[in-house]
């Protein structure tokens, strides 16, 4: 059915995670560098998916299915240490959250 | 040129559209939603590669909750346009070529090795067709230690975002 190389596949998902890395040392706000790790989370998923296809095996989509999980897991305490943040500093900029920069 | 080409390069197309738009985009509810578009053609992707289940889950708990719950908070904290600061040159100049080289790196190694060249329609175990259910079995069975152990990692992020967003007095 399916007759686009695997190559493609990750290919396309090397450029999002190089994106992701991008947006996540190129942004200001703390919030929009927990949306680049959610792109650079979701490029390793298609990578997963790739594989598992070109490998006939379920193993790489059960990972996938965690790495939800844990994405899930990660942005609920990442957005609620933002909105700490936000109360203790009144910003979302994270060049203004400096109390641990050496 | 085939159907299955033009629709990944349309899927892929509007995966990296949406993903620079994400980088440009000044204000966050913009890269919220741009990535939304990211996860949307992911989830294309997905059912293009046979795997139905995770192109479902994809949309509902990621572009759904996950997402959901961005959108909410970028409401809630009322996160205007970005402010530009000078105080840190390193992400200008160290960032772009960092991003660039890791790219190509990932690129020329995963376009030569040699599972790259099969392709995706299971080349291993010809054309095996990955149903939901080999997955559910894969999970229940021989997965399901981790899959409980995930619920017992929900529930401290639960109560972790509670204690973390409670307002101490």
């Amino acid at each position: 059915m399916s007759v686009v190389p695997v190559a493609y596949y990750l290919v396309l998902s090397a450029v999002l995670f190089g994106l992701g890395v991008v947006a996540f040392v190129f942004k200001r706000n703390i919030i929009t560098i927990l949306l680049a790790i959610e792109l650079m989370l979701n490029a390793v998923n298609l990578a997963f998916v790739a594989f598992a296809r070109a490998w006939g095996q379920t193993d790489g989509l059960v990972f996938v299915f965690f790495v939800i999980v844990v994405a899930a897991a990660e942005s609920a305490v990442g957005l609620a240490i933002v909105i700490r943040i936000y109360q203790n500093r009144q910003t979302l900029n994270i060049e203004r959250v400096n109390l641990l920069k050496f | 040129m085939s159907l299955p080409f033009i629709l990944f390069f349309v899927f892929a197309l509007i995966a990296i559209g949406g993903a620079v738009l994400l980088i440009v985009a000044r204000e966050p509810i913009h890269s919220a939603l741009s990535l939304i578009l990211v996860m949307m053609s992911l989830a294309g992707l997905y059912l293009m590669l046979g795997a139905e289940f995770i192109a479902s889950v994809q949309i509902i708990v990621y572009a759904g909750a996950i997402m959901v719950l961005f959108v909410f908070v970028i409401m809630l904290l009322n996160a205007g346009v970005e402010e530009r600061t000078d105080f840190s040159k390193m992400a200008k100049y160290a960032g772009i070529p960092l991003g660039i080289l890791l790219l190509l790196e990932l690129a020329h190694w995963m376009h030569h090795s040699l599972i790259g060249q099969t392709p995706a329609n299971g080349a291993g175990s010809a054309n095996v067709m990955v149903s939901t259910r080999d997955l559910s079995m894969q999970l229940f069975q021989k997965y399901l230690f981790p899959f409980e152990a995930t619920s017992i990692l929900i529930l401290i992020a639960i109560l972790g975002a509670l204690v973390l967003a409670k307002r101490d007095e």
